[in-house]
């Protein structure tokens, strides 16, 4: 039995279903039922009776309305697949984009900002500018002060020393409204009303945001995010991927001009990998600087334009092609057919090599100032010399051995 | 301070209340307890009743009414700052432009609608009651206007206070029990106050109750501001406190 339309729509009690008839019932039985056994006690003992049938069938209907409650589903991890969480036919994973460097104003200028919580320091005079438009990574290990960073800046935290102008807002006690305005952070974990549908909570940050159009803007926030068709589902009953994204939907919610999300992918499979990081390429189209920190090196070497590298100071930021050159000497690697007679009075002396080593027969590491110079002369000398050369190539350091590099030095200091 | 962003704070804790079974089921439970005991009270009164029996029965039920708004918001009240703080979802919230004032008064209106409203509506049920069917010594004495004006004017405002004193220990709590515990021991110094007054300690009279009723607007509002400024964003997201004040 159903109430009419215009009457369930007033929703009230258990969840977000309609009122049920049990709920209506049970408010008037407990009045009728309190005010019988009241009048019955008055004097009118008839009316006893009668009073203590309505409150038992008061107790009946709150039964039935218990269970009902009881088999509203709790937030749970999710059991179907839907259409928008299965894999799509890829032949091979999404490449870097090749980009422009960003220009522009600066969206954040940080000097010598310094985070102490007691004697512990958690971030120490790190200064850096990041162009508007520009992904920016912040790696570091656990503990390196990345998300007290994100913090500061996003004033939930306030700095010991140190200044800094995000979206060119003075990081100063009296702005964080606006500098809030202006940005948008998602952190590590989501931090989704689990009881809410997924346009609820929108709709809650959306108002917090002062968002115009709003209905319109979470639309599109979600279906940037492909999760238009999940919009009135409750959060928890969202994967935990589904709910990073319904987190990103949050932080586009504002337009905002920087974005910072901490660790987006951190626990997330590589289908939502992918779709968080093709994510990310569509904000840089659209101009909105991403500051991005990150555990996964190659997350950050595809997607950022400039990396940092952060152990409580900042041990490096550049390229990432930068930071290896910064780090690492180039080398070439030169494979012949068989080993070369006397490489020392071959290779000494080719222009751009400086020196060379070999440790297998037939492997030559040529350490070299500038390959493209390098690299015709080698080949040049070798052909001239009648070796067979299988290959030649510069070697190519990732940027996690960039990091660790960096890192290690920091745990060899500490010791 | 932003009108829209209190309204989104308010909406987002209403649908929360309802969602939470324990809200709804002491939003439903308490009102039945407290409507059933001042009834049964008052409809045993015979008209042969001294006016001592009746003044202290009256008193009993008036207390009674009152404690509905100084007991049912603290619960919730306690649970809206370290509530959030436990399941993640408040770091996400002070990431926004809202301000702590703004937060902390959307909480507060959210606590205060359906405790009142309880309130409001057992007292009316109680008064509807007594006019139809409780003795004559009885009526004269509850519609009393002094009476009725010390009800109605403080339900709200001693609700406020317990919602103010029950948030302001859930910014500083580090657990929702504890909060919850805590609000409610914080709330019995209330319950002293208005003992007072049903049982006509202090006798209540128009102008008593009117400048009782503004001296706990007062006390309210004053309570409002130091609960905002005891929110520390800082503390609550790293559970340190800040050295230097942040916006």
């Amino acid at each position: 039995m159903q109430l009419p339309r215009w009457f369930r729509r007033r929703r009230v009690g258990f969840g977000s279903r309609p009122v049920t008839w049990q709920g209506w019932l049970l408010t008037v039985l407990a009045v009728g039922g309190a005010i019988g056994v009241l009048a019955g006690m008055r004097g009118s003992s008839s009316r006893f009776p009668i009073a203590i049938v309505i409150l038992v069938a008061y107790a009946i209907v709150a039964r039935l309305a218990g269970g009902a409650e009881a088999e509203a589903p709790e937030p749970a991890a999710p059991i179907e697949v839907r259409e928008d969480e299965r894999i799509p036919p890829r032949a091979r994973p999404a490449p870097r984009v090749e980009r422009r460097a960003p220009s522009g104003p600066p969206a954040l200028v940080v000097e010598h900002l310094t985070k102490r919580f007691g004697d512990r320091v958690a971030v120490d005079d790190v200064s850096f500018t990041i162009a508007g438009g520009e992904v920016f990574g912040f790696l570091g290990p656990n503990g390196a002060g990345k998300t007290t960073t994100v913090r500061t800046l996003g004033t939930l935290v306030a700095p010991t020393s140190g200044s800094a102008v995000v979206a060119g807002i003075p990081l100063e006690p009296g702005n964080g409204v606006a500098i809030r305005q202006r940005i948008a952070i998602m952190p590590e974990a989501p931090g989704l009303y689990l009881r809410l549908t997924v346009a609820e909570n929108l709709e809650f940050f959306a108002g917090l945001y002062g968002v115009q159009n709003m209905h319109e803007r979470i639309g599109e926030a979600l279906d940037s995010v492909n999760l238009g068709a999940r919009a009135n589902d409750p959060c928890g009953s969202l994967s935990k991927g589904l709910r990073q994204r319904v987190g990103l939907a949050r932080a586009l919610l504002n337009d905002p001009a920087i974005v910072f999300l901490d660790e987006p992918t951190s626990g997330l499979d590589p289908v939502a990998t992918r779709e968080v990081h093709e994510l990310i390429d569509r904000l840089r189209e659209r101009g909105v600087t991403v500051f991005l920190t990150t555990h996964r090196l190659e997350e950050a070497e595809r997607l950022c334009d400039r990396v940092a590298i952060l152990n409580t100071s900042l041990r490096s930021i550049g390229r990432p092609d930068e930071l290896r050159d910064r780090l690492f000497t180039k080398t070439l690697i030169v494979r012949t057919r068989a080993p070369l007679p006397a490489p020392e009075q071959l290779l000494t002396g080719v222009p751009g090599v400086d020196s060379w080593s070999s440790n297998r027969d037939g492997v030559y590491e040529l350490a070299v100032s500038d390959a493209a110079v390098a690299a015709p002369a080698v080949a040049r000398a070798l052909v001239g010399a009648g070796s067979d050369i299988l290959s030649l190539g510069e070697e190519r350091h990732s940027l996690e051995e960039v990091y660790l590099e960096l890192i290690d030095d920091d745990v060899e200091a500490r010791r | 301070m932003s009108r829209e962003r209190i309204v989104a704070v308010v909406r987002k804790e209403v649908r929360e209340f309802r969602r939470n079974r324990f809200v709804v089921v002491t939003m439903g439970v308490l009102p039945v307890v407290f409507l059933i005991t001042p009834m049964l009270t008052i409809f045993r009164i015979p008209d042969s009743a001294s006016g001592t029996q009746v003044k202290a029965a009256v008193g009993t039920i008036s207390l009674l009414m009152l404690i509905v708004p100084i007991v049912l918001p603290p619960v919730i009240a306690a649970y809206s700052v370290v509530g959030e703080r436990e399941q993640g979802t408040l770091e996400p919230v002070l990431t926004t432009p809202v301000r702590a004032s703004e937060l902390l008064l959307g909480k507060a209106i959210a606590a205060f609608m359906p405790s009142i409203g309880i309130a409001y509506a057992i007292y009316g049920i109680v008064l509807v009651a007594v006019r139809f069917g409780a003795a004559h010594v009885v009526r004269s004495v509850i519609f009393h206007p002094p009476e009725m004006l010390a009800q109605l004017l403080f339900a709200p405002l001693l609700a406020l206070w317990a919602i103010w004193v029950g948030i302001g220990i859930s910014t500083r709590a580090s657990d929702v029990r504890v909060a919850q515990q805590l609000a409610t021991v914080a709330s019995l110094p209330l319950l002293g106050f208005t003992s007072l007054i049903t049982f006509q300690v202090i006798k209540p009279s128009v102008p008593l109750a009117i400048g009782l009723a503004l001296a706990l607007l007062v006390a309210d509002g004053i309570l409002w501001r130091i609960v905002s400024r005891i929110f520390d964003r800082e503390r609550l997201v790293t559970g340190a406190s800040a050295v230097r004040r942040s916006a």
